[in-house]
C-alpha cells in the first residue's frame, strides 16, 4: 500500500480549492408514482458538507438518505433545491463523483480488471497508464490474482471491493456510498470498514455514507447526519470524530459508546415513528 | 462423450419397435413404413437431401439471420428511445397473435414464388420473440448498472451499447433460441404449400408420390438438422454467457 506516491494517479490532480464539499440547500424531492398519490420523500434539506470530510447520512429505512445520495449523484432530476458538488451544480452523473452500491453494480459480463477498467477508459487515458492505475487499485483491495475471474465468482465482500476499486480508481473528488457494506456478513463488513478507513486515510476525499447501521456510521464519519422518518428531514447532526486510534481500539473509548448511544437514541424514536406511520 | 450418447438411448429404443412393429404388420406398411426401410431410402436419396437441404438452410439461414440482426435492434432501440416504441410498438401488438403460416399466401402474392417470399415469411416469423425477448430485456436491466457507467463518465449511447446490451444478452439470446426452432416450422411449411425446391418440398413431393419411406428419410433429416442447429446455438450461447455461474 505504500505505493500511492509512485502511483500514476497522483499526477491527475484533484481539483482543489476553497470551493471544496458539497452544498445541499433546500432540496424537495416528490415521487410520483403512476398510481397513487405523490409521495414526499425529501422535505426542505440543507447541509453543508466540509471537503474531504467523511459523512454519514443516517435515519430509518424510507427515510429518503439513499434519494438524497442518488440527487447528489445526478441520476435522478432535481425537483427543488441546489446541490453544488466542488464548486459545480449538479446536472447530471459525472466521475467526480464516484458512486458505490450496496448490490455492488458491478458488469457481470466483465472481469475483475474490466470492470475496473471501464471507467478509466470513459477517461481516454492511454492504455498502459489504465492497465497501471487499475492494478494499483486491484492490488490496493487484495485482489490481486483475481483479475481474470468473473463476479459470478467472487464472494459478497470481494465483489464489493471490486466495487470500491473501480470506483477509487476513476479518482473521484466526492465518494458516495449508498450502504456499501449492507449486504456483507458481520465479520466481513468488519473488515471492510478498516480497509475503507485506511484508504481513505491515505487519500481523503469527501465521503458521503448512506448506512442504517449506528455503530458503522459513528465508527466510520466525522459527522452523522440523523434524518427523521418519511418525508425526511434533517433531525440532527452529531459530531463523531474519533481519537485517531486503531478501529478496534476506538470501539472501546467511552466516547464512542457514548456517542453510539446518543445516536442510536435518536434514530430509534424516528425508527418507531416510521412503523406508526406503517401501522396506520 | 461417451456418457452423453447414452442419453440417447431413448430413440434407439424407438427405432426398434418402430421396426418391430412393422415388421409384424402391427401398423400398415402405408402408414408406417419400416425403420430400415426408411435408412434404405436416406441411402440412396443422400445427395437429393443433401442438396434441398441446402437451399431450406440457404432461405431459413437469410431469413434467421436477418430477423436477428433486426430484431435485437429495434427490440433495443424500442426500450432506449421513446419515438421508436411509439412507432414500432403497435405494429409488434398487431403482429404478435397472428399466425405466421397464414402469411404464406400473402408473401407469395406480394412477393412471388421465389426465395424472396419464403425469406420474408421466415424473417417476419423469426422476428417477434427477438423484438420482444430484446425490448423487455433492455428494457428491464438493472439500474443501478446504467448509474454506475454514467457515474464513470459514459454517455448515454455508451450505456446502451456497452452495457445495456451484454445485461440484456441472457433473454435476447433465449427469445433467439426460440426463434431458430420457428424458422424450421416456417421454412418447411412455406416449402410444402408452394416451392420447387427445399427439404420441405421434397417431403411432399415423395408423399404425394407414395414413396413413404423416402418422405420419412426427409422428415427425419430436417428434424435432425433442426436438432443439431439448436444444440450448437446452445453451446454458443454457453460460451457467449461463460461469465454466468
Amino acid at each position: 500500500m505504500g505505493s500511492v506516491a509512485r502511483s500514476p494517479l497522483d499526477q491527475r490532480e484533484r481539483s482543489q480549492g476553497a470551493s471544496g464539499g458539497i452544498t445541499i440547500s433546500g432540496v424537495n424531492h416528490e415521487y410520483r408514482p403512476p398510481r397513487g398519490r405523490p409521495v414526499l420523500a425529501l422535505d426542505g434539506i440543507s447541509l453543508e458538507v466540509a471537503d474531504r470530510e467523511f459523512i454519514a447520512m443516517l435515519g430509518p429505512s424510507g427515510c429518503g438518505k439513499s434519494t438524497l445520495l442518488y440527487l447528489v449523484g445526478g441520476f435522478m432530476p432535481l425537483q427543488q433545491g441546489r446541490i453544488v458538488v466542488n464548486g459545480k451544480q449538479v446536472t447530471g452523473p459525472g466521475p467526480d463523483r464516484g458512486i458505490v452500491f450496496q448490490n455492488f453494480a458491478l458488469f457481470p459480463w466483465k472481469t475483475v480488471r474490466d470492470n475496473v477498467l471501464y471507467g478509466l477508459e470513459k477517461q481516454r487515458l492511454p492504455k498502459s497508464e489504465r492497465e497501471e492505475i487499475a492494478q494499483h487499485y486491484i492490488d490496493m483491495v487484495h485482489l490481486a490474482g483475481f483479475e481474470d475471474s468473473y463476479p459470478s465468482q467472487l464472494s459478497g465482500g470481494m465483489k464489493q471491493r471490486v466495487a470500491i476499486a473501480r470506483t477509487l480508481a476513476i479518482k473521484p473528488d466526492t465518494l458516495l456510498m449508498d450502504e456499501p457494506f449492507g449486504a456483507l456478513d458481520a465479520q466481513t463488513r468488519s473488515l471492510m470498514q478498516e480497509e475503507l478507513v485506511s484508504i481513505w486515510t491515505q487519500s481523503p476525499t469527501t465521503v458521503v455514507f448512506v448506512t442504517h447501521d449506528v455503530r458503522e456510521a459513528v465508527l466510520l464519519a466525522d459527522r452523522v447526519a440523523v434524518m427523521t422518518a418519511r418525508p425526511g428531514r434533517l433531525k440532527e447532526i452529531v459530531d463523531t470524530k474519533m481519537d485517531d486510534l486503531p478501529q478496534s481500539e476506538v470501539m472501546k473509548t467511552r466516547k464512542y459508546l457514548d456517542m453510539v448511544d446518543y445516536t442510536w437514541n435518536l434514530v430509534r424514536e424516528e425508527a418507531i415513528a416510521a412503523d406508526s406511520e406503517k401501522d396506520r | 462423450m461417451i456418457a452423453s450418447l447414452w442419453r440417447f438411448t431413448p430413440l434407439l429404443i424407438l427405432a426398434v419397435v418402430w421396426e418391430a412393429v412393422t415388421w409384424m404388420h402391427l401398423i400398415s406398411e402405408f402408414a408406417l413404413p419400416r425403420f430400415t426401410d426408411v435408412l434404405t431410402s436416406f441411402a440412396t436419396l443422400v445427395q437429393e437431401l443433401a442438396y434441398q437441404a441446402g437451399r431450406s438452410m440457404l432461405r431459413g439461414g437469410v431469413g434467421f439471420l436477418s430477423a436477428v440482426v433486426f430484431g435485437v435492434l429495434s427490440g433495443v432501440l424500442m426500450a432506449w428511445y421513446r419515438p421508436v416504441r411509439i412507432l414500432i410498438d403497435p405494429l409488434m401488438r398487431c403482429l404478435y397473435p397472428m399466425p405466421k403460416s397464414a402469411l404464406i399466401p400473402l408473401t407469395i402474392m406480394w412477393i412471388g414464388l421465389g426465395d424472396a417470399s419464403k425469406m420474408t415469411l421466415i424473417f417476419i416469423g423469426c422476428l417477434l420473440p427477438i423484438v420482444l425477448s430484446s425490448y423487455n430485456a433492455a428494457r428491464g436491466v438493472e439500474k443501478i448498472l446504467l448509474w454506475s457507467a454514467r457515474g464513470m463518465g459514459a454517455t448515454e449511447r455508451e450505456v446502451l451499447w456497452e452495457i445495456a446490451v451484454p445485461a440484456s444478452l441472457p433473454e435476447i439470446l433465449s427469445g433467439i433460441r426460440i426463434s431458430l426452432a420457428l424458422s424450421f416450422i416456417l421454412m418447411v411449411s412455406a416449402e410444402m404449400i408452394i416451392a420447387n425446391n427445399g427439404i420441405g418440398y421434397l417431403i411432399s413431393v415423395l408423399g404425394e408420390g407414395g414413396d413413404y419411406a423416402g418422405m420419412f428419410a426427409g422428415v427425419i433429416t430436417v428434424s435432425a438438422i433442426g436438432f443439431f442447429a439448436d444444440r450448437v446455438f446452445v453451446m454458443l450461447t454457453n460460451r457467449i454467457l461463460a461469465w454466468r455461474e
